[in-house]
């Protein structure tokens, strides 16, 4: 059983993470915030159920997710938003690979530097909220499969194929931001 | 090599990049990519690619709390605590 008056030395060091998933999240500053906030708040309460010594982590994402599932994402709906077209496997490898760089890198590694954070941060906003939030989930966060799968409530079977999916669609939309600069050719 | 059928192709391996690079994959199939990456050198490079992409989204992802947030959380849970004070719920009964 936590206890909750080291609650916040607990926990504070998780708020940079946990803001940065709100604001891909919600999309809005405004609304992050007061999801951050609505999380800890939640978690407060509910910290001398918290399991000291286990995945205290996955347990504040868990309120996360479901605090934003259940009241953010209700206001936002967009039910032609859980779909997604299939793209093909190593979407951006396949259009940017082929030449040799400078300096040993390979030329697509070296591409890779030149897209911005506005760009990442865009083109994993513009995917749909479950997609989004697997992805986030596991590449900006870290968390295993199943890991997300206790997160997001949902089997691992299905956490796999949201992530897979989920980021040949970031891919495809990186590459579009490629060729909008210039820097690969469009295909 | 005769009788050697643990020998997977181009498209098995890449068909696995992401279960490889998320270690999901049983060790034998796991073994069996690793040794087709040490004798195929665009499949190892496409794998080198997709890990740079994680990297990359890992990397630029990062935003700065703004310091009224943390201002506004430790308020909210400091009240939040004066209030269960006040209401005498803590379990043991004792002050804090």
């Amino acid at each position: 059983m936590a206890d909750q008056a080291t609650f916040a030395e607990d926990t504070t060091s998780f708020m940079g993470s946990l803001y940065t998933a709100a604001l891909r999240m919600t999309r809005n500053p405004s609304d992050a915030q007061d999801l951050v906030q609505e999380t800890y708040l939640k978690a407060y309460r509910g910290y001398e159920g918290f399991e000291a010594g286990t995945n205290l982590k996955a347990w504040l994402y868990r309120i996360l997710t479901n605090t934003f599932i259940n009241s953010y994402r209700s206001r936002q709906r967009h039910p032609e938003e859980t779909e997604l077209d299939d793209i093909e496997e190593l979407y951006l490898f396949r259009r940017m690979s082929g030449r040799d760089g400078s300096m040993g890198r390979s030329a697509e590694d070296e591409a890779l530097d030149w897209i911005t954070d506005e760009e990442v941060k865009v083109g994993l906003e513009s995917l749909p909220e479950t997609f989004r939030m697997t992805v986030l989930l596991a590449d900006v966060e870290g968390f295993s499969y199943k890991e997300i799968a206790d997160i997001m409530d949902v089997p691992i079977g299905t956490v796999m194929s949201r992530l897979h999916r989920g980021r040949r669609a970031l891919e495809k939309a990186l590459h579009n931001f490629g060729v909008a600069r210039g820097l690969v050719a469009a295909q | 090599m005769k009788g050697d059928d643990t020998n997977i192709n181009c498209r098995e391996a890449l068909h696995r990049v992401y279960h490889f690079l998320d270690g999901e994959l049983t060790p034998e199939r796991r073994d069996q990519i690793a040794r087709h990456l040490d004798r195929c050198s665009p499949c190892l490079r496409a794998f080198g690619f997709e890990t740079e992409i994680r990297r990359l989204v890992a990397d630029r992802c990062r935003d700065e709390v703004p310091e009224e947030l943390r201002t506004r959380i430790a308020a909210v849970i400091d009240h939040e605590h004066r209030q269960r004070a006040k209401a005498g719920g803590f379990a043991d009964g004792a002050e804090r």
